[in-house]
C-alpha cells in the first residue's frame, strides 16, 4: 500500500497541466468559475480540442480512441481539469453510449457511431426516464414495433414519451430504452435504441427548472420510424445494457475533483466575504468548522473511490459499491451550494436573471461569487435525484451489498 | 396558560384566509411575480379598506384595532401559505414597529398613512460589508442646519420598488461599528439622491440597492439618532412575523408533498407507503410542528424585556432555519424530478423557505447570539 505518484505520474501531470494552460480558452474558464450556464458551443469547444488531442475519452480503450492512461493517470486528469475550472465533457456520449456501443454493439455500428461521438460531432441525449417511469426505469411505456417499410427493410415504430432529457434542445441523437415486448416480463422486453432526433415525429419541448434555467426537456416520439440495425444489442436485452451503462453512470458521478475545487473556491470567498465581527468570514469558528467537515468527508469519499479505482484497475467492474460513491458524492457537492449561499450573506437573494441593464456600474449589485449562489444551490437538488435517487441507491446498496 | 386565539383574532385569520384563496392562488402569484409592477397595489388597497387587515396589530390609540404582535403572526402566516408578495412586512411589521416604540413625533399620521394603505415602508438597514450587525453601518448621516445630509449604500432592500419610504439606519456618530450613533430615519423614497437599482430576487419578490448621494432630509426625517436598542427591538419582532411566515411556507411544503407521495406510484405501488419516506415525512411534520411553538413561543415573548426577547428569538430562529431546510430539501426530493421544475408551486415555497434561512441573520447568526444571551451575559 502506498500513495505516491510514481515519476511517470508526475511527468504525467505536468504534461497535462502544461496543455491545459495552453489549450484551455480563458473565457471558458470564467465562466465556469463563476457557475455560468453554457452555451452549446462552450461544451462543444474544449471537447473538440481534446478529441483532436486524443483525451477526451479517457477510459475508453485504445482501439476506439482512448488514450491509454492507467486509473492513475485518469485520476490525475480529473483533477487536473476540475484544477483549472475545465468546462464537464458531457457524460451522455462519452461516459455512457459510448461505453454500451463498444461493448454491445455491431463492428458496423462501432465504425458509424464511435468517431462522431468522439470527435463531438454527434451531440447525444439520455432517454431514459418518462413521466410513468422514474425510479421504476423498468416499468417504461415507450413502444417500438417492428415493421417492413416499402423499402423492404426491417423498421420500429416508435411511440411515446421520455422526460427529464438533459440538454435535448441542442441532441442531435438519443439513445432509448424502449418496449419492444409488450407480454414479457418488465425487464425482458426492453431494447436499446439510437434514435436520430431529426426524425420525423420528434418533438422536444422545454421544461424550465427551479433557478430559471432550460436544462432538461420532454421529448416525444409519435410514428418515428427507426432502422431497425440502429438497436444496440438483441432484440428484448436492452436492459442488459441499461444496468451496465447505469453503474457507469454512477461512478463519474462522486465528482470527487471538483468538489475540491469547490471546497477551494469557498475558501477563497470566505477570505475576501465578511463575517458577523466584520474579519474574514473563513476565521469565524462556526463556518469554518462546516468547511472543515466537507474536507473531511470529501476526503474519506475520495479514498473510497481511490479504493475502488484500485479494485477496477484489479479487473472489477464498477459494482454496487459505487452507489457509495453517488450517494456520498451528491450530499457533498449539495452541501458546497449551502456554504456558497451562506457565504452570499443578503446577496444570496438577487436574481441575476432580472438585474437591470442599464450599464451602470458605478452601483453593483453584490459580488459576482453571488450572482448565481442560490440558482446553484436550488440547481444542485437534482444530483440526489437523478441518476438512480440515493434513496434507490441505499436499496441498492442494501440489496446487493448487504444482502438484505 | 393559553394557546387559543381570540375571537378577533381567529376572524382577521378567517379574513385574510378566504381572500387569500379566492384571489392569489399560485396562477396569479405567478402572474404577479413576472408584472412589471411586481405586486397588485389593488390588493393592497383591499388589505387597507377591503379587510382593514393593515390596522389589526395596532393599539385603538394609533387608529388600529387593539391587536399586537399576534396579528402580525397571524396575518404573515396565511401571506407564507400563499407566498404572498406584497409588503406587509416591511410596512406594518417594521414600519409600523419604529412608529409604535420610538416616541417619534410624527408617528401618528405615518400609521394612519399605513393603515390607510397609502404609505409602504422598506427597510434599508443592511450594508455589503456587515452581514448580520446591524450596527455596522459605512452610511452616514450629517448635521447640515437643522437637517441631515445622507451618503452611502444599502444592500438588498426588499420591497424597496414598491415602497413610498424608507426607513434608513445611518450612523449618526461613532466609528462604523460601535453600538452608539446608530441613527433611525423616516424618508421619502424620491428624495433626490435617492438612487435606485431595482431587481427581482430568487423568490419571486422585488428589491433595491439603494444609494444615498448627498441626500438632504429635513429634520423631521429623524426616529431616532441614537437607536441601536430600537432596531433591535424592531428586527426581533420582525424576525418573529418572519418565523410566522415560514411556518405558513413549511405547512405547504409539508401537505404537498404528503399529497404527491399519496399520488405518485412506482414500483407498482404509491411511494408514501415506502418506510423511508415515511419516516423522511414524519421528520418533516416534526419540524413543522417544532417550528409552530417557538413561533408562538417568540411571538408572545417579543412583548418582554430585551434579554428575554432576543433570547426567545433567536431560538426561534435557530429552529425555523433548520426546519427551512429540512423541510424544503426534503419535500424537493420526495418529489424527485417533478420537484425541480418552475410548474409546480412546491418549488417555490422551497425557494421562499431557502431565503427566510438567511432574513435577518443565519441558523449561525443566531446560535451565536443566544449563547452570548444564554451563557457569555450569565457569567
Ligand atoms: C435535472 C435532471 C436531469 C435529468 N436528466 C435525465 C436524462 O438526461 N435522461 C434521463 O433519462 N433521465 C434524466 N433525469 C431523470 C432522473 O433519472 C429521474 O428524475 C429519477 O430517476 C427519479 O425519477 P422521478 O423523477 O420519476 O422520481 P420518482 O421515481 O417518482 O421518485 C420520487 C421520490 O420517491 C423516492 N422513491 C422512489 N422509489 C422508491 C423506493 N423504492 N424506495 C424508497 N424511495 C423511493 C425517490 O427516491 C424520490 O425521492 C433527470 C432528472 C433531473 C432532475
Ligand atoms: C430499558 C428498556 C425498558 C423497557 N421497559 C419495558 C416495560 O416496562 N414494559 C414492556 O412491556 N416492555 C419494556 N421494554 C421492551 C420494549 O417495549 C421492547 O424492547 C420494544 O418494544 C422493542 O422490542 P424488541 O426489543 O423485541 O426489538 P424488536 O422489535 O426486535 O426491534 C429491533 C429493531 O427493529 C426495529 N423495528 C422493529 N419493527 C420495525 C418496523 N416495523 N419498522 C421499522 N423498524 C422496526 C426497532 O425499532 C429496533 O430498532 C423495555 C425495553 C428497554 C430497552
Amino acid at each position: 500500500m502506498n500513495l505516491d505518484f510514481s515519476p511517470e505520474d508526475l511527468a504525467f501531470r505536468d504534461e497535462v497541466r502544461a496543455f491545459i494552460a495552453e489549450n484551455y480558452p480563458a473565457g471558458l474558464r470564467e465562466k465556469q468559475e463563476e457557475g455560468e450556464e453554457m452555451a452549446k458551443e462552450d461544451f462543444l469547444s474544449w471537447h473538440r480540442i481534446l478529441a483532436k488531442k486524443g483525451w477526451v475519452a479517457p477510459a475508453w480503450p485504445t482501439q476506439y480512441g482512448g488514450p491509454g492512461w492507467t486509473s492513475v493517470q485518469r485520476y490525475i486528469w480529473s483533477e487536473e481539469t476540475a484544477r483549472a475550472d475545465c468546462v464537464p465533457i458531457l457524460p451522455f456520449g462519452i461516459n455512457m453510449v459510448g461505453p454500451v456501443i463498444y461493448t454491445f454493439g455491431t463492428p458496423e455500428q462501432k465504425e458509424r457511431f464511435l468517431p462522431p461521438t468522439l470527435s463531438g460531432d454527434i451531440w447525444w441525449s439520455q432517454g431514459y426516464s418518462e413521466p410513468g417511469a422514474g425510479s421504476d426505469l423498468a416499468s417504461l411505456k415507450t413502444k417500438a414495433e417492428r415493421f417492413t417499410g416499402d423499402d423492404g427493410k426491417e423498421y420500429y415504430l416508435v411511440n411515446g414519451q421520455k422526460t427529464w432529457t438533459t440538454l435535448a434542445q441542442h441532441g442531435d441523437w438519443i439513445f432509448c430504452l424502449v418496449r419492444t415486448d409488450p407480454n414479457a416480463k418488465i425487464q425482458e422486453g426492453i431494447s436499446f435504441l439510437l434514435i436520430d432526433m431529426k426524425s420525423p415525429g420528434v418533438t422536444v419541448r422545454p421544461i424550465i427548472t427551479l433557478g430559471g434555467e432550460h436544462e432538461v426537456n420532454e421529448v416525444w416520439f409519435e410514428n418515428v420510424k427507426v432502422p431497425v440495425e440502429n438497436r444496440i444489442f438483441e432484440e428484448n436485452k436492452g436492459w442488459t445494457c441499461a444496468k451496465f451503462l447505469l453503474a457507469h453512470e454512477r461512478s463519474g458521478i462522486a465528482g470527487v475533483a471538483r468538489s475540491k475545487r469547490g471546497i477551494e473556491r469557498i475558501r477563497q470567498i470566505a477570505s475576501t466575504e465578511l463575517g458577523d465581527d466584520g474579519s474574514a468570514l473563513i476565521k469565524d469558528p462556526m463556518f469554518k468548522r462546516k468547511v472543515a467537515e466537507l474536507e473531511i468527508d470529501l476526503t474519506a469519499l475520495e479514498y473510497t473511490e481511490l479504493r475502488t479505482l484500485a479494485g477496477e484497475a484489479a479487473g472489477k467492474g464498477p459494482g454496487p459499491e459505487s452507489s457509495v460513491l453517488k450517494i456520498k458524492g451528491t450530499e457533498i457537492q449539495q452541501r458546497i451550494t449551502e456554504l456558497v449561499l451562506e457565504a452570499a450573506g443578503h446577496y444570496g437573494a438577487p436574481y441575476f436573471r432580472g438585474f437591470p441593464t442599464d450599464g451602470d456600474n458605478a452601483h453593483p449589485i453584490g459580488p459576482d461569487f453571488a450572482h448565481r449562489a442560490a440558482p446553484t444551490y436550488f440547481n444542485v437538488r437534482k444530483t440526489s435525484i437523478y441518476g438512480g435517487s440515493n434513496e434507490i441507491q441505499r436499496n441498492i446498496i442494501a440489496k446487493m451489498v448487504l444482502g438484505l | 396558560m393559553d394557546f387559543n386565539f381570540t375571537e378577533e383574532q381567529s376572524m382577521v385569520r378567517d379574513t385574510v384566509a378566504s381572500f387569500l384563496r379566492d384571489k392569489y392562488d399560485f396562477d396569479t402569484r405567478r402572474k404577479i411575480v413576472s408584472s412589471d409592477a411586481g405586486w397588485r397595489a389593488d390588493y393592497w388597497k383591499a388589505f387597507a379598506e377591503e379587510l382593514g387587515i393593515l390596522g389589526a396589530s395596532f393599539s385603538e390609540e394609533l387608529g388600529g384595532l387593539g391587536g399586537g404582535p399576534i396579528d402580525n403572526m397571524i396575518v404573515m402566516e396565511e401571506f407564507g401559505k400563499a407566498l404572498v408578495i406584497e409588503p406587509y412586512l416591511g410596512t406594518v411589521v417594521i414600519g409600523g414597529g419604529f412608529m409604535k416604540h420610538s416616541g417619534y413625533a410624527g408617528a401618528a399620521s405615518v400609521i394612519e398613512g399605513i393603515v390607510g394603505g397609502t404609505t409602504t415602508i422598506a427597510f434599508a438597514y443592511a450594508e455589503p460589508q456587515a452581514r448580520y450587525t446591524w450596527r455596522d453601518l459605512k452610511t452616514t448621516a450629517k448635521k447640515d442646519g437643522s437637517g441631515w445630509v445622507l451618503n452611502g449604500h444599502k444592500a438588498v432592500v426588499v420591497g424597496a420598488p414598491f415602497a413610498s419610504h424608507l426607513i434608513v439606519t445611518a450612523r449618526t456618530g461613532g466609528a462604523q461599528r460601535d453600538a452608539g450613533g446608530v441613527g433611525v430615519f423616516l424618508i421619502d423614497k424620491n428624495l433626490p439622491g435617492v438612487v435606485t437599482r431595482d431587481y427581482p430576487t430568487v423568490d419571486g419578490n422585488r428589491a433595491s440597492e439603494v444609494y444615498f448621494e448627498n441626500v438632504s432630509v429635513p429634520a423631521d426625517a429623524l426616529i431616532s439618532e441614537d437607536g441601536l436598542d430600537l432596531v433591535d427591538r424592531v428586527i426581533d419582532e420582525a424576525t418573529a412575523a418572519v418565523g410566522a411566515e415560514a411556518v405558513g411556507v413549511l405547512r405547504k411544503l409539508h401537505e404537498g408533498t404528503l399529497d404527491y407521495a399519496k399520488q405518485r406510484k412506482q414500483f407498482g405501488t404509491a411511494i408514501a407507503n415506502f418506510q423511508v419516506l415515511q419516516h423522511r415525512m414524519v421528520d418533516m411534520f416534526i419540524e413543522v410542528e417544532q417550528s409552530v411553538s417557538m413561533t408562538y413561543m417568540a411571538t408572545i415573548k417579543v412583548e418582554e424585556d430585551a434579554a428575554e426577547r432576543a433570547k426567545a428569538v433567536s431560538a426561534m430562529k435557530v429552529r425555523v432555519g433548520r426546519a427551512c431546510k429540512f423541510v424544503g430539501q426534503n419535500a424537493i426530493q420526495i418529489h424527485g424530478g417533478m420537484g425541480m421544475t418552475d410548474e409546480l408551486a412546491i418549488g417555490h415555497y422551497f425557494k421562499r423557505a431557502s431565503l427566510i434561512e438567511g432574513l435577518f441573520g443565519s441558523v449561525d447568526h443566531h446560535l451565536k447570539r443566544y449563547e452570548a444571551l444564554s451563557f457569555d451575559a450569565a457569567a
